[in-house]
């Protein structure tokens, strides 16, 4: 290619004078030899051959000068003069290199994101033949249909399946809780991954239930917990009260099979009685297990489903009690199947769209920038062309400014993305929960913000050539007109002007209705009193508490935080409403016989809660009584509805108490006894959902949360609690906080969307200001003569900034209005994601048509003052 | 409109005599020229080398070094694709040029 060429010529400098020299030199020898083959004398032949050449150094130079034309030496020469015009103007240099920074920076993220959640979900190798198995549309297994399946296929190398878990983890003296994978043995080999330190547990480990009490350690953990000593391994640490041996260490950068899920060790799942105190592995019913299998090669997913389809069909058959109407399907792995991984993918795909957007419309801002000064400098460039420099100097020149700008702007993007997305890889958004992303910027991400940079460049940067050429010099220089095409309707650049405000418009919108719903969610019915109340999370089976002593552990936490100074209320729930558990058992009318979906009465969450419950969580009670510690294993078994429940399943309130109703197929009839208010348990969009409370002690669990009520400040609650727990069981590990804190998990979709939004929406507003600023000054420039002439004729302020500023507003005002039509339907689907998010808000609308206009004045002030400070005799002296 | 000038003239000679001979040095195309015309065209030497290289950077010929039957080492020029169409487009430009001139001559 030519610029090597010219880049090695560089370095050659002298070598290429050389290599003319010697290029003459047989010239002169060649015409000497022929000259003394026609009869002359040496000493003549030779100084006529020179006669004939001229002054060989002049010649010499000539020759280099033809070469030099396209020298490297000649565009650091180019270089050196467009940062030099560049520095001559910093407001235009400034305002293009950021806004490109900004449009490349928002693409680097989003890229990064959209690459790390779907084009490479797990970075595992041989990824694409990985699949996550899904059961009736739910990522869930049982255990014993993952036995069927693993068993009976004959379309993958291998199923393997796992199951999140927390447990106390112990390796001498200090208990923490930590997170964990309960792995099938064959868990790593179907992944294809190999222990960075000893091994790997392997099915060869696994003989029936605790027979493998082994432990695999993540990297991290063993850095952070072990300070990376080779010697953990081999060593023995305690699991829930349980001794497993260390067998390895797990490479670098492997997390498991979930994406967002960063594990602390893996222990095989046959071990589940000893780390749970129950185990599920041998009920059919129960679907609490995730599978992932590596398709054989050159099986297809169809042929693979195919299979699935016939083991579904034997199991339908052999097991018609618990799998009627069971199907698979496959999903891309590494997102808690197409749960999560739909959402978040159609997520990154909007979130990409979005950023191409930005970039685009960042390119048409520069282009106009671009014209506006390409403007200002017309009569120099036309003095040029006059002088004789050619077009393709000109556009060089022009090139290389605008290169030059795609570099700084590129360089300063790709900087920003990389800090932003460091610490997005870092944050780990739901406090109780080891969740984060990891999105660090990969060789593709860098490569391609560089061809966007460069692409961008050569787009604005080639806008204003037609504008230059456009125009005959001479005209130019002879009258000082800045260019005057004819006037057409409407310019490429006005169109790409009106798109963008709308693109700004329809992110303002939206952002702010996320905002809205966002902040009526923090205000909204929980059905629960989320402020003044604090959280402690325990799993009593982490410190070996079993059978009775469970009950009795918990009624001793209740009654010391009772004691305490400053507590309203204690009691004891499994799961916090809108936390990250829940659980949904189908219900059924007292006397059902036949079990199945279509004779259910309703599918209503599932708690267990201690007395004190609803008076700690500010739930109110509707109907009937509370539960007392009197409602325990030995006396008739009772439940407290929501109004939801009594509604559907009995016809009102008034029916609820004192009627009765069956608890999961086959399972025991309950009498309710109290009703509840309504509230929000599984997300902050749901319909009314029913609801149902069963007394702890006659559904004991030993994974609960324990909601403190305090009358002040929970902050000032907190360390009294804190020693209290300590002081009951020092070898607990437990968790405290606020329950507002703990809420974040709930609200963290939403958060996600606004934050997301909200960003989009300023970088809009940013590009929309750069884009009219663009515009108007471009406007102005044009017509300074004009304003100049009209002042002097006695036009006020008010007409010249018409003349100004018109056409740049009544674009503002287009744009914004069908941004804001776009905006009202796009945030339909807004309404799947943020609480009440209802365009048809008049804080929406005004705060979108303020927000538009202080875009346009902020982009209108710098021309506008242009514009009216024009000193006219200045203006007409300098023609 | 025919656009030619002299340099455009001693360009299509170059390039002509290139495409008639294959691979030609400097000086063997000013003897070229200069037998093929009958002693008529004389090419400068001054001229010629800073128009081999300009042809040269814009990709119309290509160079290297090689021995001349009297195995003297010279940089060899020849044409390339791009040269060839530029061929095409100078002659038809300079037969516009020459017609046009002579309906100038005869008429003025």
């Amino acid at each position: 290619m030519s610029l090597i060429r010219r880049v090695m010529n560089l370095f050659r400098h002298s070598q290429v004078n050389r290599e003319i020299e010697a290029e003459l030199r047989a010239h002169i020898a060649m015409r000497t030899e022929e000259n003394i083959a026609a009869g002359m004398p040496p000493e003549t032949a030779r100084r006529n051959a020179l006669l004939r050449f001229g002054n060989p150094t002049s010649m010499r130079e000539q020759v280099a000068g033809a070469d030099a034309a396209l020298h490297l030496e000649h565009v650091a020469a180019d270089l050196r003069y467009a940062g030099r015009q560049l520095l001559h103007s910093p407001g235009f240099a400034f305002t293009a290199v950021i806004t490109l920074a900004v449009a490349i920076a928002a693409n680097a993220v989003v890229f990064s994101v959209l690459n790390a959640l779907v084009l490479r979900p797990l970075n595992l190798p041989g990824a694409r033949s990985l699949y996550s198995i899904e059961q009736t549309g739910e990522p869930v297994n049982s255990y014993p249909d993952y036995r069927d399946l693993r068993d009976r296929n004959r379309t993958f190398d291998g199923i393997a399946v796992y199951n999140f878990n927390d447990a106390g983890f112990d390796a001498g003296g200090n208990p923490q809780r930590s997170y964990i994978y309960e792995a099938s043995g064959n868990y790593f080999d179907v992944l294809g991954v190999h222990p960075y330190l000893g091994r790997f547990f392997s099915s060869a480990d696994e003989h029936g239930p605790n027979s493998a009490p082994y432990i695999v350690l993540s990297y991290s953990f063993w850095r952070t917990r072990f300070h990376g000593d080779p010697a953990a391994v081999g060593r023995t640490a305690e699991v829930n009260r349980h001794t497993f041996t260390i067998i390895g260490v797990a490479p670098r950068g492997f997390r498991g099979s979930e994406l967002m899920y960063a594990p602390d060790f893996w222990l095989p799942i046959v071990e589940q009685q000893q780390i749970d105190g129950t185990s599920t592995l041998d009920n059919r019913n129960d679907r609490s297990l995730w599978l992932i299998g590596r398709l054989k090669p050159q099986v297809t997913v169809a042929q693979a489903t195919g299979d699935l389809a016939t083991i579904a069909a034997y199991l339908k058959k052999t097991y018609p009690v618990t799998d009627d109407g069971i199907r698979f399907s496959l999903a891309r792995p590494g997102l808690a199947g197409d749960m999560l991984g739909g959402p978040a993918r159609a997520f990154a795909a909007g979130l990409m769209v979005l950023a191409g957007l930005i970039l685009l419309a960042a390119c048409a801002n520069l282009g106009s920038l671009f014209a506006a000064r390409a403007s200002d400098r017309a009569r120099e460039i036309a003095l040029r062309v006059a002088l004789g420099s050619t077009r393709r100097r000109i556009v060089r020149q022009l090139l290389t400014e605008a290169l030059l700008i795609s570099a700084a702007g590129g360089a300063c993007g790709i900087t920003a993305a990389v800090i932003l997305l460091r610490g997005l890889s870092a944050w780990q958004p739901l406090p109780q929960f080891p969740v984060n992303v990891p999105v660090n910027p990969d060789a593709t991400t860098y490569a391609v913000a560089a061809a966007l940079a460069l692409a961008s460049g050569l787009l604005f940067g080639l806008a204003p050539l037609r504008q230059v050429f456009g125009t005959a010099p001479w005209e130019v220089v002879k009258s000082g007109m800045r260019a005057t095409g004819r006037k057409k309707w409407f310019t490429m650049r006005e169109v790409l002007l009106v798109v963008q405000i709308a693109a700004c418009a329809v992110l303002m919108t939206s952002s702010l209705v996320a905002l809205r719903g966002l902040e009526r969610s923090l205000h909204s019915d929980f059905g629960f009193e989320p402020t003044r109340a604090l959280v402690v999370d325990t799993d009593l089976s982490m410190a070996d508490y079993r059978g009775d002593r469970i009950p009795e552990m918990q009624r001793r936490m209740i009654d010391s935080a009772s004691a305490l100074p400053g507590v309203g209320a204690a009691g004891i729930i499994d799961n916090l409403p809108l936390g990250l558990g829940w659980s949904i058992t189908s219900v059924y009318r007292q006397g059902t016989t036949d079990f199945r979906t279509a004779t259910e009465a309703a599918e209503p969450a599932q708690y267990s809660i201690t007395p004190g419950y609803f008076a700690a969580a500010g739930t109110t009670l509707l109907a009937g009584r509370d539960f007392t510690w009197h409602d325990d294993k030995n006396a008739p078994l009772v439940a407290i509805v929501n109004r939801e429940f009594a509604r559907k399943v009995f016809g009102g309130l008034n029916h609820a108490v004192g009627s009765r109703f069956i608890a999961g197929a086959k399972g025991k009839t309950v009498e309710v006894v109290g009703v509840v208010e309504d509230g929000m348990y599984i997300s902050l969009t749901e319909d009314p959902r029913p609801a149902f409370f069963r007394p702890m002690l006659q559904v004991p669990l030993s994974s609960t949360e324990m909601v403190v009520r305090t009358t002040g400040d929970p902050a000032a609650v907190a360390p009294l609690l804190d020693q209290a727990m300590k002081k009951l069981d020092d070898a607990m590990p437990f968790g405290l906080m606020t329950w507002e804190r703990q809420l974040d998990s709930a609200l963290f979709a939403a958060r996600v969307a606004t934050i997301a939004l909200g960003v989009l929406g300023l970088l809009g507003a940013l590009l929309a200001i750069t884009g009219i600023f663009g515009m108007a000054s471009y406007q102005v420039s044009r017509r300074l003569r004009e304003m100049g002439i009209r002042m002097v004729l006695g036009a006020g302020n008010r007409q010249v900034l018409r003349a100004a500023l018109g056409s740049a507003f009544r674009l503002l005002a287009v744009g914004s209005g069908a941004g804001m039509l776009l905006g009202l339907a796009a945030t339909r689907v807004l309404a799947a994601i943020v609480y009440q998010a209802s365009p048809r808000d008049p804080v929406v609308l005004a705060g979108t048509v303020a927000a538009m206009l202080l875009v346009g004045l902020l982009a209108t002030w710098a021309p506008a003052q242009r514009a009216l400070h024009v000193n006219p005799s200045m203006l007409m002296r300098e023609e | 409109m025919a656009r030619t000038d002299l340099q455009g003239t001693l360009d299509l000679l170059v390039l002509k005599t290139l495409a008639s001979t294959g691979a030609l040095h400097g000086y063997g195309i000013v003897v070229h020229i200069q037998r093929v015309s009958d002693d008529l065209l004389r090419v400068e030497e001054g001229s010629l080398y800073p128009a081999l290289h300009r042809m040269e950077q814009n990709g119309w010929i290509k160079s290297e070094w090689a021995l001349t039957e009297t195995n003297r080492k010279a940089k060899f020029y020849r044409l390339t694709e791009a040269g060839k169409r530029e061929l095409a487009k100078a002659e038809t430009s300079f037969d516009e040029l020459v017609k046009g001139v002579r309906a100038v001559l005869r008429y003025a």
